[in-house]
């Protein structure tokens, strides 16, 4: 638990020491609200946006987005990067346990996520009047699943990829195509037969269901229950086939 | 003096290749014990082996009374390493470093004293990535000492240092040998394994080729001790019966003699107690390099 903790806060100093990857957590959030707020606008649509205006539609879902971004981009290009260059290895040879190394992983990108989540939140409701969550309680519940969900796949991406340039190669077309198809950039409603198949097969389809549940007060069925199995899932699959080298 | 490794015909295959097929030593404890070999000979994956980082397909191996294939864990909270193709992010400072790999250990001395030891207090502030190359290779050997091992494991850390470095790097492993801890040194350098090394053997293809001191094999491999001098005046008749002379030729005033051991003492108190004092004496010995060129080129043909 010491060293878990000690290399956690090494890595969330170590990311803050590279102001690149700050600025991208910080800018992203702001930047897709900015271009889809400007898109969308706030009207709502019949038959669109599972009801509801259009930015109260996608500040909940744009909260899962960043968060994918920080777990399909960011954790996964960090962790095969460090095996790539020996750093696993030498973590290893000093006995660090792999759980404490991935658990590390997974808790940066959960700050991380939260803090993009914060400013997103934030400009959300003083630039664009979106509607207040309904129950903030399940709004946290909900983020702290989608987070380590994100984060578990990230897991599995950094466990297995060769290196930090396929990882990001492979996180950002991921990434793309679930902001495509999983209901974060056109409306679920406008995707014809088989990309709402695809669609709906995307872990983010879930996760902005589960945070739309909360903020909306809408219903999200199962979608709870998938993320929830993803994440035990990846957990379990990384956990298993991580490499050190 | 008491065993701390133990290796026995260890077999290490990947997919495919062999690249160990027949190693065997015995480091003792205290000792700086010398792993040579060309590139590729299997020099790392016998220590990465030992440390429990590779699997074993044939031999045993005993790490201070550990199986390293069962009990990786308990090895490696006893040894220290510094490991080939091995690094620490760029962006981390070598004091969180130290701290970093002092906490997983209970044992061992503060972050702060090793700081202060391996004169890495001025570089305290300074990241990893701006380090220069002896100076990664000092933090390197600080933090396998963080846990206070009983070993420590070096793989080729003077390669790519300057001569200067180097020569600051053997006086680090002095160091280490003198606070009590046994070392294990990956090398292919012959200068630094004669300069440093108790005993070692030498690795080729997978396989020891040769052991034991540097000594005892260039005087075993080594083609033996030549003894070269000037000498006017008649021939000495003597100069066969001199203990460790086995033959000896002549070129004019120029004599060369073959021997062993201590031969150049013998011949030079031979000299001296016949009234006999040359006008220049000296020794030509075959160095750990020539033993080494000998024994992992071609198969002595």
């Amino acid at each position: 638990m010491r060293v878990l903790r000690g290399l956690t806060w090494l890595e969330l100093k170590l990311f803050l020491r590279e102001p690149l990857t700050v600025l991208f957590a910080l800018i992203l959030p702001l930047m897709v609200l900015y271009v889809m707020g400007g898109v969308f606008g706030n009207q709502a649509d019949a038959g669109m946006y599972r009801g509801v205006g259009a930015m109260d539609y996608y500040v909940p879902a744009y909260i899962a987005l960043v968060t994918a971004s920080v777990g399909l981009i960011s954790l996964p290009t960090q962790l095969a990067g460090y095996r790539e260059r020996g750093v696993l290895k030498r973590y290893r040879a000093s006995s660090i346990p792999a759980r404490v190394v991935l658990g590390s992983q997974v808790a940066v990108a959960v700050v991380i996520s939260t803090v993009s989540a914060a400013i997103l939140v934030l400009a959300a409701l003083l630039a664009y009047d979106v509607a207040s969550p309904r129950s903030i309680l399940v709004v946290l519940a909900g983020f702290a699943l989608v987070a380590l969900c994100f984060s578990a796949i990230g897991v599995v991406l950094g466990a297995v990829v060769p290196s930090s340039r396929a990882a990001q190669a492979l996180g950002v077309m991921l990434w793309f195509v679930m902001l495509m198809v999983g209901g974060a950039g056109p409306p679920p409603e406008v995707l014809s037969g088989a990309m709402g198949v695809v669609g709906e097969l995307t872990p983010l389809r879930h996760a902005v269901r589960t945070m739309q549940d909360g903020w909306l007060g809408l219903d999200a069925g199962y979608s709870w229950a998938v993320v929830a199995l993803i994440t035990l899932a990846c957990g379990l699959v990384a956990v298993r086939y991580f490499r050190w080298e | 003096m008491t065993a701390v490794i133990e290796v026995d015909h260890l077999v290490k295959r990947y997919a495919d290749f062999t690249a160990v097929h027949d190693v065997s030593f015995t480091v003792e404890a205290g000792e700086i014990f010398g792993i040579l070999g060309p590139n590729g000979s299997g020099k790392t994956t016998t220590v990465e082996s030992l440390q429990g980082l590779r699997s074993i397909e044939g031999g045993s191996v005993s790490v201070l009374g550990f199986d390293p294939t069962t009990h990786a864990h308990e090895i490696r909270r006893r040894v220290g390493s510094q490991l080939q193709e091995s690094a620490l992010p760029d962006r981390i400072k070598v004091w969180e470093a130290l701290q970093l790999f002092s906490s997983i250990s209970d044992r061992g001395p503060s972050w702060r004293d090793v700081l202060r030891d391996w004169g890495l207090a001025e570089k305290k502030d300074a990241r990893f990535g701006s380090l220069s190359g002896g100076q990664q290779q000092r933090l390197f050997v600080a933090l396998s000492l963080v846990n206070d091992p009983q070993i420590v494991f070096l793989d080729e850390m003077t390669t790519g240092l300057d001569p200067a470095s180097r020569r600051v790097a053997w006086d680090l492993i002095r160091r280490v040998q003198e606070r009590g801890t046994t070392v294990v040194l990956v090398t292919h350098f012959m200068d630094e394994a004669e300069t440093l090394c108790d005993r070692l053997v030498v690795v080729n293809q997978g396989a020891v080729v040769a052991g034991g001191t540097p000594g005892e094999l260039i005087d075993r491999l080594g083609g033996g001790v030549r003894v070269r001098f000037t000498l006017d005046g008649e021939e000495p008749p003597w100069l066969a019966t001199v203990p460790h002379v086995s033959s000896w030729t002549r070129d004019r005033n120029r004599y060369e003699v073959l021997g062993d051991g201590p031969v150049l003492a013998y011949v030079a108190a031979g000299l001296v107690e016949h009234g006999r004092v040359p006008a220049d004496l000296r020794q030509e010995r075959a160095t750990l390099e020539d033993v080494f060129l000998k024994l992992t080129q071609g198969d002595g043909s």
